[in-house]
């Protein structure tokens, strides 16, 4: 295997294409074609019925639900409505489908033709990029495998396999990109940035809870790479791409790869890849050298559908604030400018400090703990900062718990570390760590005198009118507490201690 | 009632049999049992049940006798015996197809169709022999062994349902549901002198029949006399929620048409592509005979040319084997049914492949391959995409041959019924049988075959078919109740009556 090339040398010699396939599950009461119910986490095969068990003289019927939220989400994205569409059946073999064939749509998606402009922060300041949208369509999820035994985790070489139906039948709809070029060295920035911009679209629309760790938003990144001027080379495409971080991550390793492959001589391999959450790298997956024939045909169980214009119409005068209008009005409510506002984008962290401010916290306060501590141990962890266990509430609590003088920003870091560490809530990590600024004056002023003692020629500097000294003093003091002091106070008292006025 | 009838519950119309019950004459429990009886008696030489539901009949039988009992009102084949095609899901009976692959297969739910006759309290007898998933034309094809011709029991009893055909000729049930793909109501009809109807599809629910082409099938009821066809057909049909292409129009009053019997003044359209080369003398002889009765009876016969036809069987056995290869995907021995091969060592993909090896006879095989084929890339433009042009094509020979006439009259099928093994090994022969009848399927509009005569080089049974746009079943009952009166009054008996003693 080829040594992939480092990032910079990479984008420097070859120009990324990326594509985007993003499925995502929605969040119907029912599933697509049955009234069985959609819920996450029930025991398996309970949520069954003889339509998504497919078993034999079952027939679907089309939830219209499930429609009416694909065309509204078509509408978000600018996409057009076709007047006339069908289903389409995907043959192949496999255990998770019951049917052995999907409901799928192949020649005639719903939705075609939109965009979505994305923005991401560079050291010249935001950049909008414009990614095009080929098409929007439905098809049914399959059932869930879990392979038991064997080394591989796959169903190759498993001691056996079990089926959970519960899935099967839940309506997805894919969304796909037209190849997106012109990004340069921000290809993966521009990958998460759309993938985060179409998630908080359908969490604006209500379509779905878009959560990548539980697989109803799940992304696909194709990738080729090509000399300046050159045609476009061979794609990957890479899956198990759980987190945004994971699709910028998946984007650039990919880069690195391709690069190192291309320029030692070689040639890059039409196929599927795995990314791994801990390695940050991919590794081959199935060949799609030789193309698989799913012998695509009309579903005949189902009609067409042919959405009244005039509906469609209601559904686009309904949608809701587009997410970039609802940026620009929390950025002028909160006063801050198209930086601030892209880093909270970026980091992931806008819907986490609107929920934040909802919950009563000022802007300012709840975006400093976001896009800084917060985003800060998310990296460090490598995960998604709204995965680390801090709610808004619990910013809202320590927050309190500073404006009252109890905890100062330094106090407040521990009580995360503990609310993250599952210690409980705000209130029980800071009295199970006995987390709270001293402000008895006794204790402090034995601590200043402590301190005075061992440094007598500081004292004597300060009583000399060199008041600047006495930051050593209330170093030392802030030491000596742990940091449990209000820093403030102590000077007031040293400086009243050595009966020095300012 | 009188004594004879009492003493010959057997050979009476459901008509009847639902009158007599209903009043009280008999119990719907003596005219189970009485079929029962009959089925013992005979049913080792014919062989028309799989599967015969002693229990669950003469339950079903008393819970109407008590409900009339207790002065409920009842429907007007309430207590009547019928034999169900083994191709429709009824819970907890076993239900295969006439395939090894859904030996032992219960089905949890009932088909629509298996409800409504419920609701309709018609006494459900057992499930009947047809050709392996409906795939033949005459019940050669079924694992279990060939159905025999009451009228000849070296002779088939026509296909796939020949099996409800003969337990209604052998007066083994007044009533028997078949399916009808290309034929295979209208055909067995035919060689058996019995009635069959296809109805118009989307008129009678496909949930719960096993699909063989989801386009093409269509239930419908298989009887003695045009009567019974009505009053089953009317018990079976309307819209159905769970069948996305049911048709929700309200259906025709068939019983109303077939009590009206009278087609003064309609025109009848013989289809000049449907007799002539292939045809028996016979067969010609006894349609030309009944097509004079019509005039006697005051239609206007002209001829129609429907030149398109002679394309259908190529386009039938396209769209057939392409829906079937993908209906019959999930047979894969993964969920029910048969399962070879599964060691503990072979991979998922040796077991599905050894299973279907196991599980499907030669015919079927055939079909799939055929439909794979011919949904492949490349060919899919020149074999299914043509197939649906030539389908078009078919309906507008029908709208312009409707525009001319109010209904299409036909032979059913071109031959008489052949000798058991004479067609088996000759698949195009075997195709052949259903030239007549293939139109009216690709088409979707509904068609009836009634018995007209014996042909007099054989002296089998000769059937009729008329065709009739779609949702205009009722004018089949019009004309097929005046011409079946007209014969009756003749003969001084039913056609039926002829059949030799078994």
């Amino acid at each position: 295997m080829t040594e992939p090339m480092p990032y910079a040398e990479a984008v420097a010699e070859f120009e990324p294409v990326i594509g985007l396939e993003v499925h995502v599950e929605l969040g119907t009461e029912s599933k697509m074609f049955c009234s069985c119910p959609t819920a996450f986490g029930a025991e398996p095969n309970t949520q069954v019925c003889p339509v998504c068990l497919g078993l034999p003289g079952s027939m679907p019927v089309m939830n219209g639900a499930a429609i009416e939220s694909i065309i509204r989400m078509g509408l978000a994205l600018n996409c057009s409505v076709v007047d006339w569409c069908r289903m389409a059946r995907k043959n192949y073999f496999y255990p998770d489908m019951p049917k052995d064939y999907q409901v799928s749509q192949y020649d005639e998606p719903i939705c075609v033709d939109g965009y979505l402009d994305v923005t991401v922060t560079t050291d010249d300041g935001p950049r909008v990029f414009r990614v095009e949208i080929e098409r929007v369509h439905m098809e049914e999820d399959t059932g869930k495998l879990t392979h038991a035994g064997g080394a591989t985790g796959r169903i190759h070489g498993a001691d056996y396999s079990l089926v959970d139906y519960n899935r099967a039948g839940i309506p997805l709809v894919e969304i796909v990109t037209k190849p997106v070029t012109g990004t340069g060295a921000l290809a993966p920035e521009v990958a998460r940035a759309y993938v985060t911009e179409l998630r908080d679209i359908m969490r604006g629309l209500g379509v779905s809870d878009v959560k990548m760790e539980e697989g109803s938003l799940r992304c696909d990144a194709n990738v080729s790479l090509n000399r300046p001027g050159d045609e476009w080379g061979t794609r990957s495409e890479t899956k198990n791409v759980n987190s945004l971080r994971s699709v910028e991550r998946a984007v650039r390793s990919e880069i690195e790869r391709q690069a190192g492959v291309l320029a030692a001589g070689g040639r890059v391999v039409q196929e599927t890849r795995h990314f791994h959450e801990d390695t940050g790298q991919t590794t081959p997956g199935r060949s799609k050298e030789q193309a698989e024939d799913y012998r695509y045909f009309p579903e005949p169980d189902l009609v067409p559908i042919a959405p009244d214009p005039a509906w469609v119409e209601q559904l686009r005068a309904a949608l809701p604030e587009q997410p970039s209008v609802h940026r620009a009005r929390l950025a002028e409510q909160w006063g801050i400018g198209d930086f601030e506002m892209a880093t909270l984008v970026n980091a992931g962290v806008l819907g986490l400090v609107e929920e934040t401010v909802a919950a009563g916290v000022a802007p300012d306060a709840a975006r400093k703990w976001w896009a800084g501590e917060l985003t800060r141990v998310a990296n460090e962890r490598e995960v998604e900062p709204g995965e680390l266990g801090v709610t808004p509430a619990d910013i809202g609590r320590v927050e309190e718990l500073i404006a009252t003088g109890s905890l100062n920003d330094k106090l407040a870091r521990q009580v995360f570390e503990g609310i993250m560490a599952g210690e409980g809530s705000a209130d029980e990590v800071v009295a199970a760590r006995g987390l709270a600024v001293v402000s008895d004056d006794g204790a402090l002023l034995a601590a200043i005198d402590e301190a005075l003692a061992a440094q007598p020629d500081v004292a004597e500097k300060i009583k000399g009118g060199k008041v600047q000294a006495a930051g050593a003093i209330v170093g030392a003091v802030m030491k000596a507490t742990r940091g449990q002091a209000d820093a403030g106070k102590v000077r007031d008292l040293l400086l009243e201690r050595l009966g020095v006025t300012e | 009632m009188s004594s004879a009838m009492e003493s010959d519950l057997i050979h009476q119309s459901a008509a009847t049999l639902a009158q007599a019950i209903a009043e009280g004459e008999v119990s719907s429990r003596e005219v189970t049992q009485a079929h029962l009886d009959r089925i013992a008696a005979v049913d080792d030489r014919v062989h028309a049940f799989l599967y015969v539901d002693t229990e669950g009949a003469l339950a079903a039988a008393e819970a109407v006798d008590s409900r009339r009992a207790a002065g409920e009102e009842l429907g007007p084949l309430a207590g009547v015996p019928l034999a169900l095609k083994d191709v429709l899901a009824m819970k907890g009976v076993p239900t295969t197809c006439g395939s090894r692959i859904l030996e032992g297969w219960r089905p949890p739910y009932d088909a629509t169709v298996v409800e409504r006759l419920r609701a309709a309290d018609v006494v459900i007898l057992g499930k009947t022999n047809m050709d392996e998933f409906a795939m033949g034309s005459s019940t050669e094809h079924s694992a279990y062994g060939p159905t025999h011709n009451p009228w000849d029991l070296d002779r088939i009893p026509g296909g796939s349902g020949g099996g409800s055909a003969a337990a209604v000729a052998a007066f083994e049930a007044p009533l028997a549901i078949g399916t009808d793909t290309g034929g295979s109501i209208r055909q067995p009809a035919a060689v058996t002198g019995t009635v069959g109807v296809k109805p118009t599809y989307g008129g009678v629910s496909r949930f719960g029949l096993v699909a063989l082409a989801s386009s093409l099938d269509q239930a419908g009821p298989c009887t003695r006399t045009v009567m019974d066809a009505a009053l089953l057909h009317a018990a079976i049909g309307g819209h159905d929620p769970r069948d996305s292409t049911s048709i929700p129009d309200a259906m025709p009053d068939v019983v109303a048409a077939a009590q009206q019997a009278d087609v003064r003044g309609m025109r009848i359209g013989l289809v000049r592509e449907l007799s002539g080369e292939g045809y028996q003398a016979g067969v010609e002889q006894r349609f030309r005979e009944a097509v004079q009765v019509l005039e006697h009876l005051g239609a206007e016969v002209v001829e129609v040319s429907c030149p398109i036809f002679d394309y259908a069987l190529g386009a039938y056995y396209l769209i057939l084997p392409s829906e079937c290869s993908s209906n019959l995907a999930r047979f894969d021995g993964m969920r029910y049914g048969l399962r070879v091969g599964d060691d503990g060592e072979r991979s998922v993909e040796e077991v599905m492949s050894l299973t279907r090896e196991a599980g499907f006879g030669a015919e079927v095989k055939r079909r799939i391959m055929l439909g794979t084929y011919a949904l492949s890339s490349g060919y899919y433009d020149a074999y299914y995409g043509q197939a649906q042009k030539v389908r078009t094509l078919i309906q507008r020979d029908f709208d312009a041959a409707f525009a001319q006439c109010d209904v299409l009259v036909s032979p059913t099928a071109p031959t008489t019924a052949f000798k058991l093994g004479e067609k088996v090994d000759d698949p195009l022969a075997m195709y052949l049988n259903d030239v007549a009848t293939i139109p009216v399927n690709l088409a979707g509009n509904c068609a009836m075959s009634l018995p007209v005569g014996l042909a007099p080089e054989d002296s089998l049974p000769v059937g009729l078919q008329i065709m009739a746009p779609a949702m205009a079943d009722d004018r089949l009952y019009r004309v097929g109740s005046a011409l079946e009166g007209a014969l009756q009054d003749r003969w001084g008996h039913l056609l039926i009556e002829e059949a030799p003693a078994l």
